[in-house]
């Protein structure tokens, strides 16, 4: 059915430009300045795609972001395809190819249209109720109800567009560029602010930019004449910033706004390449003042979806703003005299309208006179019954309403259209006012909620805040704005505006029929298929609180976030359980107001910028020597060296073979230094571990560890004392700035009288670990200058030194329990100190090791690691490291919570050793410990948290926590496993050289 | 997002600040002297109150000062910042 439903003329299409574009697989013709449902409409294609749960066929609605139906995929089966576009924002452009979606296999034959006859068993709640029992049977619901229901598709490739975030800040931001906030953003800027106006279209304007009646006149000029000109001046004005397509998507405290700036989305191909698609705008302004608008209502009524059933409000902008007739035989069913105003716009431009329904009893206004006058039949306290038409409606059928509206009486007749205009009044966009916390109040006359309590510099002028004639629109948004920005006069006071309207509306919420509820569909939320059956079941079900109805029936809940339908909802729920709408209150509107992609989102913050990670300065040597990396904190460690194809099982029993045995390397730059300095520093050392510190002669180390004030295991690290008053802290990799901050929490706050200072020295310094029987002979050979006997440097000793001039410190510590020596040198000597290593050990065949064989070795030894050996819930008690606690020491964070109640019961816990009775069997770490096997439920006792196969002891070795384990000693529990139980031994969690001897071979 | 006015570097978003919980709870000068009851209200018992809270927050990616604010948590307007040490204000 090929036809051109363009009416001649209108100003905001380029009839010159011709745009050719897809839709659903064939080429259609539009013009510049189309949206894509126009540029349909415009070709007689209402039907765009299935409702959600039932598949109804489903048409254009609006014309603008609250559409509910036309959604569409964008640009199928390429990285650039985006679902979930609505058809009445995105702009038409060469090439551009959409297609409906939630259909399967097309839009024309649904297999999911099934479900609208099987509707009566689908009622709201019925996937809660359903698909949730058997629980097994999910997995197969799923697949199916994925694939027929499917709000679009995501898209198989990463997206190739390029997005960016900037920061605005300004005096006044005026959200939405009709009326009032162009007159709001010209007051505001003549007046010195920075200002920025938004608005989600191509162009500002408003609504009154195409609104041509008589009625409307300002300083005589028609009312979109009269903005023409104040728009060309505010063009002018340099302190006005204005952005169109851009849309605000979240509105938070402290007048912190999101925005979305749309820049090529509206572009071909080929205009658009290397250009920035979007743009997320945060903006924080001193002042905002909403100018958001309404949004017309719908009606509810049976069946009041078919394609064809729109606002009457978008006919009229179809018709005055695209010059699209939306149908050849239009019908008008209304609660107000809005649709009045569509039939003259409509009859002005040539498109017939046949008869409007109005449900009121009368309405006397000049308006409906007119209407009279020019012939078309107005058929008063009347209703629409029910539609007809499958993919397009056909026809209505109409009778007459009650006097409490109630029910209907008399004759049906019916009417033939190929298009029905509905107007339920207007609801004022609250949504962004909502959002900043704004209070909302509930205006019994109009039926509508309007902004009361403004938690922040804001405030909401024109038909948002309740406005809705031109001239009080006027008034009152000057009467506001003077007060709001503290202004005795504006460029507007002697304006002389006429645009009283007829307000008079008869609301009915549902709107009967001559059928009985049950038997009838009539459509609340559009996009989830919930009607005011669903409601009124969840009401009979025992759901009270609007929260609970809205997601049993999911109205609201669709990615227009129910726009049109929830107001009805609301009084559906307030009409059947008597309550009033004010005391019913309102649903959260939540960010974003419209959706945003994730490419705007995370703006540049992709691939290698999506999270910053540190290198050490060894960092390339790893990298040339084919290191894999491990991500510790921020940082990439050297997690193994594989030689050749050496798995990482083989790679790591070579290098901790080699370090036991001859010598290995490993950069341990990573771990967090801190540097403390001051009078005080031994004292906050006694105050912050749990040993004592006051007594460390200087030159000399050792190990601390620093518990939360519950008592619980936080960090470790050796501590070195380089002078009386200078110390340098080591703590564990991922720990070190919480460790500092904790530092400074206590130093500002507990502790301020103490003199000391703190400096992060993390990245200042390289460090190097020679570590094994041989690295006693490498380090000399490095250091020949210093003295490494056991008198000059003894174990947790250290000696600053030079290397090739280049001072250094040289510790004495091991984490593997082998001989080692820690290096610490300048950050930037760090890579050639390494090579001077690698290239002295040679002869010692040295290994680098990373951070895999570390923990290996350091497993051997029973050496716990904070945070994959403890979790926040152990204490050092639980660690088995009592010789650890100061029980001389007066006090030191954490000490008090050791012998709380909880801490000293003999089961908690515990830290020890397990072997597996196999010896070739490694555990999983995470494995459940269990005691009992045969007794259900199984009662867990612990779980492995560090496993390995341990090359030096020839045996599988692991460290687990499990309950009561200290006095478990030799006893026999199981791991249970998918196929099996591995039987485990508990054993000292010492595994190699007990005695330490191997620290000074 | 809320703006907080740093008593030493002046007004910056909150993204620059972490939040330290609830506000005037000084660690007991002689721990060792407490019962478990009396240990446990120092750790573990905090108001969380709607309304007017004193609370610790720290400036942790600027100078990374402790500070006090009053904050109302209902609606996150501040009501006061004032520093370490300080005697909270009557509000
Ligand atoms: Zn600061």
């Amino acid at each position: 059915m090929a036809k051109n439903l363009r009416t001649k003329g209108s100003k905001f299409i380029d009839e010159t430009t011709r745009v050719c574009f897809k839709f659903n697989g064939n080429k259609y013709f539009g013009f510049k300045g189309d949206t894509l449902a126009s540029a349909l409409l415009a070709n007689n294609i209402h039907l765009v795609g299935r409702s959600f749960k039932y598949h109804r066929p489903r048409g254009i609605m609006t014309a603008g972001s609250e559409e509910p139906n036309a959604i569409v995929q964008i640009n199928d089966n390429t990285a650039f395809t985006e679902p979930n576009v609505r058809a009445t924002e995105i702009e038409i452009y060469e090439g551009l190819e959409a297609t409906s979606q939630n259909c399967w296999p097309s839009v024309n034959f649904d297999i999911g249209g099934i479900n609208n006859f099987l509707s009566p068993i689908l009622p709201a709640g019925f996937y809660y109720k359903t698909f949730m029992w058997p629980a097994s049977f999910w997995l197969k619901y799923e697949y199916f109800i994925r694939r027929s229901a499917g709000l679009g598709k995501s898209p198989k490739f990463p997206d190739p567009d390029i997005y960016e975030h900037k920061y605005i800040h300004c005096d006044v931001l005026v959200v939405g560029g009709g009326i009032s906030g162009i007159m709001a953003a010209k007051i505001s800027a003549k007046r010195g602010l920075k200002t920025l106006l938004v608005d989600e279209n191509p162009n500002i304007g408003g609504s009154t930019i195409f609104q041509n009646s008589k009625y409307y006149k300002i300083n005589n000029l028609t009312s979109s004449s009269w903005l023409e000109n104040e728009i060309k001046e505010i063009n002018k004005l340099e302190n006005l910033t204005i952005k169109t397509r851009t849309s605000i998507a979240a509105f938070h405290g402290y007048n912190f706004l999101l925005a979305r700036e749309n820049l090529t989305d509206h572009l071909s191909a080929n205009e658009k390449k290397n250009k920035v698609r979007q743009r997320l705008l945060k903006i924080r302004a001193k002042k905002v003042i909403t100018a958001t608008g309404s949004l017309e209502r719908p009606l509810v009524f049976n069946n009041n979806d078919r394609p064809g059933i729109m606002l009457s409000s978008a006919l009229k902008k179809y018709a005055d703003f695209f010059g699209v007739a939306c149908g050849e035989q239009n019908v008008l069913f209304t609660n107000n005299d809005t649709a009045y105003e569509t039939a003259i716009s409509l009859d002005q431009k040539g498109i017939k309208v046949n008869a409007i329904i109005d449900i009121r009893e009368n309405s006397n206004s000049e308006l409906s006179k007119e209407v009279e006058a020019i012939g078309i039949k107005i058929y008063r306290s009347s209703t629409v019954v029910d539609t007809y038409g499958y993919k397009r409606i056909k026809k209505i059928s109409v009778m007459q309403l009650s006097t409490d509206g109630q029910s209907v009486k008399g004759q049906k007749i019916f009417i033939n259209c190929d298009c029905l205009g509905i107007a339920g009044g207007w609801t004022p966009a609250v949504h962004l006012f909502t959002q900043s916390g704004g209070k909302l109040d509930f205006n019994e006359e109009d039926q509508i909620f309007l902004p009361k309590i403004y938690p922040s510099k804001q405030i909401s002028i024109g038909s948002c805040n309740g406005d809705f004639e031109l001239d009080k629109i006027i008034n009152n948004t000057l009467k506001i704005l003077k007060e709001f920005l503290e202004i005795d006069e504006t460029e507007y006071d002697n304006i002389d505006v006429s645009g009283t309207r007829n307000l008079n509306k008869r609301n009915i919420w549902l709107l009967p029929s001559d059928k009985i509820l049950g038997k009838t569909k009539p459509f609340v939320d559009y996009q989830n298929d919930a009607t005011a059956k669903d409601i009124k079941l969840a009401l009979r079900e025992g759901f009270r609180s609007i929260e609970h109805v809205k997601r049993y029936t999911t109205t609201g809940m669709g990615t227009d976030q129910g726009k049109l339908g929830n107001m009805h909802a609301l009084g559906i729920i307030a009409d059947t359980a008597g309550v009033k709408m004010s005391e019913l209150g309102t649903t959260t509107f939540r960010p974003p107001y419209t959706p945003l992609s994730f490419g705007t989102i995370v703006g540049r913050n992709v691939g290698e910028f999506f999270d910053i990670f540190r290198k050490t300065p060894m960092n390339d040597w790893h990298v040339k020597n084919k290191s894999k990396f491990e991500n510790v904190g921020q940082w990439k460690r050297a997690w193994y060296y594989p030689n050749g194809n050496e798995s990482m099982h083989e790679a790591v029993q070579r290098e901790s073979k080699a370090a036991r045995e001859s010598a290995g390397i490993l950069d341990a730059s990573t771990l967090g230094k801190i540097d403390i300095q001051g009078t005080d520093a031994s004292e906050f050392l006694n105050r912050l571990y749990t040993n004592s510190w006051t007594k460390l002669d200087i030159g000399k180390c050792r190990y601390g560890l620093m518990l939360n004030e519950d008592g619980m295991v936080y960090d470790d690290g050796v501590t070195t004392r380089l002078d009386k008053n200078h110390f340098i802290m080591t703590t564990t990799t991922g720990g070190a700035a919480n460790v500092l901050a904790k530092l400074e929490d206590y130093l500002q706050t507990e502790w301020p009288e103490l003199d000391v200072y703190l400096t992060s020295v993390t990245d200042h310094y390289a460090t190097i670990s020679v570590c094994g029987p041989n690295s006693k002979k490498i380090v000399s050979k490095v250091i020949p200058n210093l003295d490494l006997s056991e008198d000059n440097l003894p174990h947790m000793s250290f000696k600053n030194t030079t290397i090739d001039n280049i001072k250094c410190r040289v510790m004495r510590i091991s984490f593997t329990g082998e001989q080692s020596y820690e290096i610490n040198i300048q950050a930037n000597y760090g890579i050639s100190l390494w090579e001077k290593i690698m290239e002295s050990g040679k002869e010692f065949n040295i290994t680098p090791y990373g951070t895999e064989t570390m923990h290996l070795l350091r497993a051997e030894k029973g050496f716990i690691i904070v945070g994959q050996d403890t979790d926040a819930t152990l204490t050092p008690i639980d660690l088995q490291m009592d010789w650890i606690v100061g029980k001389k020491k007066y006090d030191f964070i954490g000490k008090r919570s050791l012998y709380r109640s909880d801490t000293i019961r003999d089961d908690r816990k515990q830290l020890v050793g397990l072997l597996t009775d196999d010896p070739k069997e490694v555990l999983e770490e995470g494995a459940q410990i269990v005691a009992n096997l045969n007794k259900k439920p199984i009662e867990m006792l612990g779980h492995v948290t560090s496993s390995y196969y341990s090359p030096n002891l020839n045996k599988s070795i692991a460290l687990a926590v499990v309950r009561g384990g200290k006095n478990m000693l030799g006893q026999k529990l199981f791991i249970p496993m998918e196929n099996k139980s591995i039987i485990v031994t508990i054993v000292d969690p010492v595994f190699l050289d007990k005695e330490n001897n191997r620290l000074n071979a | 997002m809320f703006l907080i006015n740093c008593p030493f570097c002046g007004e910056r978003e909150q993204s620059e600040f972490k939040a330290g919980g609830e506000a005037h709870i000084s660690r007991p000068k002689q721990p060792t002297e407490l019962s478990d009851d009396e240990w446990a209200e120092y750790l573990f018992m905090r108001k969380n109150i709607k309304g007017i809270q004193f609370e610790r927050w720290n400036h942790s990616h600027g100078c990374r000062k402790w500070f006090n604010i009053a904050r109302d948590t209902s609606n996150d307007q501040i009501k006061a910042v004032y520093k370490m040490g300080q005697k909270p204000p009557v509000i």
